[in-house]
């Protein structure tokens, strides 16, 4: 496949940054988009000039690290991650725009690199459980029924990319935040900090700059792990309770 | 702003985002119930000039004595005006709030048509709710050359026919109706996703049609009495 490719290009956070076309040639449709970029870094390598940067991990999906906005798609056409999207869901000859996430919240720190350490902010502001030393418990001592740990298993898929808030015509964090929310919330465990849980995590999130939620629902759309729109409701209801509570 | 901070201590829910949608959610429920009883007053055109007299007078009689003349109708007033404001603040607000999110944009991608279409549409809907006030309530203008004077401002269901007669007026109110359509339609499921009454993928299922269906009933209900005028069904 040969292909053109316009990446968004920056030094550091403070440089102004701009698209930056690019030619690659003999491109296998059995690529990962990863391995593409991959190549054409070689070839920028070989020629001395400064490869591109971009986040990857463990590049079998599962742990969020990667994550590029895609011809205006988070992680491209597929519902999946960056590094499991394929060239063969490209054309050949096609024009791919590459971008690195935009918002606020995630400033770049360089090329197609952001800094994503708002959500980790935001799970420190309340999203855990707070668990005494001492010896574990057993197992089925709290029992949890099987549609709540179901629900809770749903939203823990949850590998924190941010496609959501890439896709978010708001820049909003709130589907990230409502798959911990119903995570924490549909088991037994979660419920002693679950008001001052959500009232911590959502005035956290808006402290960092993500914008508000309007239920367009692009972020579940772009989610790699489907996490479904209703938990965004289960997040207002819990903020809801929480406020009924006098928090 | 990206920070590296943990946000301060002692903030409270009603200091977050999801506060602020919470009082969009209430206040906009309020104007679909006001919507609902204004639509059901509007009809009563179809049965013809008295009985849509009748009811207006009525709406100003109604709860007396205990209530003055027109009490019903003030209270109801003031209800909207604070609603207007709420809602017209949270979006205004959170709008902004958007804005400052995402201050660069990205080069590929299509906007999300829906979100431009309740800002841009609700904005449409105030300017228009302005000149409908003006129009029928405040200064009671007849826009229809033919049917000027006392007589007619006076007379609501005269006021209301000479008014439909008119082409141009007829297309503002079609598109007012248009705006409000899109506007419903996500606005009532969008309330019941901000009250968190859709935590289920049934229920969210269910609220989008909640939203299609109280939406296209309303505009429909909306559009019937000035159709039938401009069609001469009535007069």
């Amino acid at each position: 496949m040969n292909l053109t490719l316009k990446i968004w290009r920056q030094t550091g956070p403070n440089d102004k940054g701009g698209l930056v076309t690019y030619q690659v040639s003999d491109i296998s449709p059995d690529m990962s988009f990863l391995e593409m970029l991959d190549v054409l870094n070689e070839e920028l390598n070989a020629k001395g000039d400064e490869p591109i940067a971009f986040d990857s991990d463990c590049r079998e999906g599962i742990c969020g690290m990667c994550g590029l906005m895609i011809s205006g798609h988070a992680h491209g056409p597929e519902r999946t991650t960056t590094c499991q999207l394929h060239m063969r869901s490209f054309k050949d000859g096609e024009t791919i725009t590459v971008e690195p996430w935009r918002a606020e919240a995630f400033p770049i720190v360089r090329d197609l690199v952001v800094d994503r350490g708002a959500f980790d902010r935001i799970i420190q502001s309340g999203g855990y459980i707070s668990a005494n030393t001492g010896a574990a418990p057993d197992a089925h001592a709290a029992p949890v029924p099987k549609p709540n740990a179901d629900r809770a298993f749903m939203a823990a898929e949850c590998i924190g990319c941010g496609a959501c808030v890439a896709a978010c015509p708001n820049a909003s964090g709130m589907l990230f935040m409502g798959a911990k929310i119903t995570h924490l919330g549909e088991l037994p465990q979660g419920q002693p900090e679950r008001d001052a849980r959500v009232v911590s995590m959502v005035n956290q999130h808006d402290h960092e700059g993500f914008g508000g939620c309007t239920n367009i629902g692009a972020c579940s759309q772009a989610c790699p792990k489907g996490i479904p729109q209703d938990v965004i409701s289960q997040l207002n209801k819990d903020l809801r309770t929480a406020l009924k509570h006098g928090h | 702003m990206p920070t590296t901070t943990l946000s301060p201590r002692g903030t409270t829910a009603r200091s977050t985002t999801i506060a602020l949608k919470l009082l969009m959610a209430v206040t906009g429920l309020v104007f679909v119930g006001y919507l609902l009883l204004h639509m059901y007053g509007n009809l009563k055109a179809l049965q013809g000039e008295e009985a849509f007299n009748s009811y207006a007078e009525h709406l100003r009689t109604f709860g007396e004595p205990m209530l003055p003349y027109g009490g019903l109708l003030w209270i109801v007033r003031v209800v909207l005006l604070l609603s207007i404001v709420g809602h017209a603040y949270a979006a205004y607000t959170l709008w902004s709030r958007a804005g400052s999110a995402r201050r660069t944009k990205y080069a590929a991608v299509k906007t999300a048509a829906t979100s431009q279409w309740m800002r841009w549409g609700g904005t449409f809907l105030l300017v228009f709710i302005v000149w409908h006030l003006l129009h029928f309530t405040i200064v009671k203008i007849s826009p229809n050359a033919d049917k000027q004077g006392v007589d007619v401002t006076a007379n609501p269901y005269k006021l209301v026919v000479a008014s439909f007669e008119v082409w141009w007026m007829l297309l503002i109110y079609i598109a007012a109706m248009v705006a409000l359509f899109m506007h419903l339609m996500h606005g009532v499921y969008s309330a019941q996703q901000t009250l968190g009454w859709t935590s289920s993928p049934k229920a969210h299922a269910r609220a989008r049609t909640i939203g299609l269906v109280v939406a296209a009933l309303i505009v429909v209900g909306f559009l019937i009495p000035p159709l039938s005028i401009a069609f001469g069904l009535i007069d």
